[in-house]
């Protein structure tokens, strides 16, 4: 049996924890002298040994990412933090940056140091305005206690971070997205080769890091890797931000080591789905992965175990339905999306994600025909690995995964003009969730004072 | 229109940035903070601050959502319609507030003080239904909720304040901070000061003004190299077409041995012989081929080659 654990959330429930003062009180800054101590090299090593694998969705090893960048280019070297959390079912960034900056922008002075790194970019999506203030607060903070600028605590190690706000485009998730969006383009994803780590942000080497992945790093440094390693699985260390939503009591942001299952998340943290309703159908890391069901929910979090199951880890946005929730109107209402979010860059990606859409209407306006569901497939079979970027493959996965799961609802929606009896349109307001207990107030820090900054 | 005041605030924005295109996305909240959406003068300002062209910049502009060519009312109403969120309500808080207004997608009401939108997942799950007021959350908002929230704004009473955060202070105030600029109302306080410190510290010499990885760049490792071989088969074959009165690049799109292959992520993937359709054998004559009804009546093609092509041909059989 595995048990909730807080890590990356230890200071959530702190009310001043995104003030310098609360943060420190709480133990924060303590990584940071350590890493400064460390050789670039070594802390590169570390990470790598930790078994740190990204947050972000494809749980590429950080550290093997931090390793490839080469060094002597005569270019800067940069990192940009990747906070553009736009997948369906996704809030942990969020909360972390509104609760905990301070431990964000210490992963980053680190992972600067470790990279020799002098410039980051936060690349925080534009719908994240609080968010961004809290940041915001907190590097003004930062900066005047010397925690961030030139000569960082004395160390000779300058760090220097901005904050860049996106303006609405899901794609600037995808790194190469990010950075052309983050170069003044349209976010349309690069052809790879050359990886963002030898030819990213204008060509220079650049490290493209998920905002969780890089808040593990200062723990990693405090706490040693075998502390890091001692929790989690041997393939997926550490632990894991589960953003869960959908039809549960108790939705919110859970900290749980991986190798819980889905089952104690749902049970435990979120005590259970609504009154009367069953566990149907979960995506256990945001609409992009493919649909588990109920046989799945003793399902391990680990990239490794999810991925035997059929589906992906992604960014653990467990969303859960129930049996009185219809399979077909989430996988068209996901449709929806990648149709609005594909960037036009590559035709089956663009073409298909319009006809899938266009069959979900026509079906669930009542006018179905059997050969619709042949259509689904053979439309996401086009799209699948035909494009430059996940978002194509992506977009093809509930619909996927729903025909392989709930092909008789698919059935009887054509077959009759409308979904099985028993479907209700939606659960009602939720009466309570884990953020509504967490301090909320909103207030200036109080240790800035006017022009205490020059 | 920037002001003079603002123009200088865009001009800083532009130096915090290793290259200015980079300010761009800030340039054109700033827009929306001036004149409340993407104006013809906003992109016009944009394109000469950053030395674009004003479709460059447009192009960039209709690419992204928070971007509105419309202009926008006193507050952004944004409902969240993602599947977490319409499974809680989400889908009728939207279609009650649309009728309730009478306002479509992206409208603006008669009186100017909102504008509605349906966006995508905004990342609040756990209080869905979700609804943003000048991308400020107010979580769980029932039908009445939403009602109450759109009836304070109508009447221009104080909204009360979101479930984080301050209360929402209008759009246009929004776009300002969107723009990186700190707080309008302190707009030369610590945070925006502490906002502009990395101005000149690009960790080394600047880039490159144009990065050759924009899009549409191929990195030199990917375009194939060819052999000696190929290259005398290739300049043959030119020659070939000189003989024949025309110019050879304009029949490149034949697929002759220049033609570029292109790397697939599929690891079963078999480089496919130019100017053949897949599963074609090589040598097969081009028939079918982009570009091949500009070729020249004679073959360009040298005795040789097509002896040699008949001799793989019967080889094959």
């Amino acid at each position: 049996m595995a048990e909730p654990i807080a890590v990356l959330s230890s200071r959530y429930d702190v009310p001043d924890a995104h003030t310098l003062e609360g943060y420190k009180r709480e133990g924060g800054y303590s990584a940071l002298p350590q890493a400064l101590e460390i050789a670039p090299g070594d802390l590169v090593a570390m990470v790598k040994e930790a078994g740190l694998r990204g947050r972000g969705g494809a749980g590429f090893p950080t550290g093997v990412k931090w390793s490839f960048m080469p060094k002597g280019t005569g270019k800067p070297t940069y990192l940009v933090v990747n906070a553009d959390e736009s997948e369906p079912g996704t809030f942990k960034d969020r909360e972390l940056m509104e609760r905990d900056p301070f431990q964000l922008l210490e992963g980053i002075a680190i992972a600067c140091h470790a990279l020799e790194s002098e410039r980051a970019f936060i690349y925080i999506r534009g719908e994240y305005l609080f968010p961004g203030m809290r940041l915001e607060e907190a590097m003004t903070e930062a900066y005047a206690a010397g925690y961030l600028g030139d000569d960082i605590l004395g160390s000779g190690v300058n760090v220097h971070v901005t904050l860049h706000y996106g303006a609405g485009a899901y794609i600037c998730g995808e790194e190469t997205a990010l950075l052309d969006s983050l170069e003044g383009r349209r976010g349309q994803p690069r052809l790879r080769p050359p990886f963002p780590a030898v030819a990213g942000l204008y060509a220079s080497p650049t490290a493209v890091n998920n905002v969780e992945s890089i808040a593990n790093v200062p723990w990693i440094v405090e706490r040693g890797v075998d502390w890091y390693k001692s929790l989690g699985t041997e393939k997926s260390a550490g632990t894991k931000l589960v953003c869960v939503s959908g039809e549960v009591k108790r939705p919110g942001n859970y900290e749980w080591p991986m190798g819980a299952t889905f089952r104690e998340i749902i049970e435990t943290s979120c005590e259970g789905m609504l009154d009367g309703r069953e566990v149907r159908f979960f995506a256990p890391g945001g609409s992009s992965t493919p649909l588990l069901t109920a046989e799945h929910l003793d399902v391990e979090l680990d990239f490794d175990a999810v991925a035997a199951a059929g589906s992906l880890l992604g960014t653990a946005a467990l969303m859960v339905y129930s049996d009185k929730t219809s399979v077909v109107e989430a996988a068209r209402n996901w449709t929806k999306f990648y149709e609005h979010e594909s960037c036009g860059k590559c035709t089956p990606c663009r073409e298909g994600t319009f006809w899938l859409s266009q069959v979900y209407d026509r079906m669930l306006s009542g006018g179905g025909r059997p050969q619709d569901l042949q259509i689904l497939d053979e439309v996401c079979d086009n799209i699948f690995g035909r494009s430059f970027c996940a978002l194509g493959d992506a977009a093809t996965s509930p619909i996927k995964s729903s025909l392989k799961y709930f092909r008789d609802e698919y059935e009887h929606l054509v077959e009759h003009g409308r979904l099985p009896d028993g479907l209700e349109p939606h659960a009602g307001i939720i009466t309570d969730n884990a953020a509504r207990h967490r301090p909320t107030d909103f207030a200036q820090p109080a240790t800035v004072r006017a022009g205490s900054l020059r | 229109m920037f002001s003079e005041q603002l123009r200088g605030r865009a001009e800083a924005l532009v130096d915090r940035y290793p290259q200015k295109r980079s300010a761009l996305l800030p340039l054109l909240h700033l827009v929306q903070h001036a004149d409340g959406h993407i104006s013809e003068d906003g992109i016009a300002e944009c394109a000469e601050l950053l030395e674009l062209t004003k479709a460059e910049v447009g192009a960039v502009a209709t690419f992204y959502t928070m971007y509105k060519r419309g202009e926008m009312g006193r507050h952004l109403v944004s409902v969240c319609t993602s599947f977490s969120c319409a499974v809680r309500g989400g889908a009728e808080v939207y279609d009650r507030l649309k009728a309730k207004l009478g306002l479509a997608q992206n409208e603006t009401s008669a009186d100017g003080s909102i504008t509605l939108e349906h966006a995508e997942c905004l990342g609040n799950c756990e209080g869905a239904p979700l609804v943003t007021v000048d991308y400020l959350n107010y979580e769980c908002q029932s039908v009445a909720d939403a009602e109450a929230l759109v009836d304070a704004i109508l009447a221009g009473e104080t909204l009360p304040p979101p479930t984080r955060g301050p209360v929402p202070p209008g759009i246009r105030e929004a776009s300002y901070r969107l723009a990186g600029l700190g707080p309008v109302e302190d707009a030369d306080g610590p945070i925006a000061r502490a906002a502009a410190k990395a101005e000149g510290h690009h960790g080394g010499p600047t880039p490159a003004a144009t990065a050759p990885s924009g899009p549409g760049w191929v990195a030199p490792e990917v375009i194939p190299t060819f052999s000696e071989a190929e290259v005398a088969e290739r300049e043959a074959a030119k020659a070939a077409v000189r003989a024949a009165g025309l110019d050879p690049e304009d029949v490149a799109g034949a697929g002759g041995p220049s033609a570029r292959e292109f790397p697939s992520r599929d690891p079963d993937f078999e480089a496919q012989e130019p100017g053949t359709a897949p599963g074609e054998k090589p040598g097969r004559s081009a028939a079918g081929i982009p570009g091949a009804g500009a070729a020249p009546e004679d073959d360009p093609r040298t005795e040789e080659q097509v002896e040699a092509e008949g001799d793989e041909e019967s080889t094959d059989g």
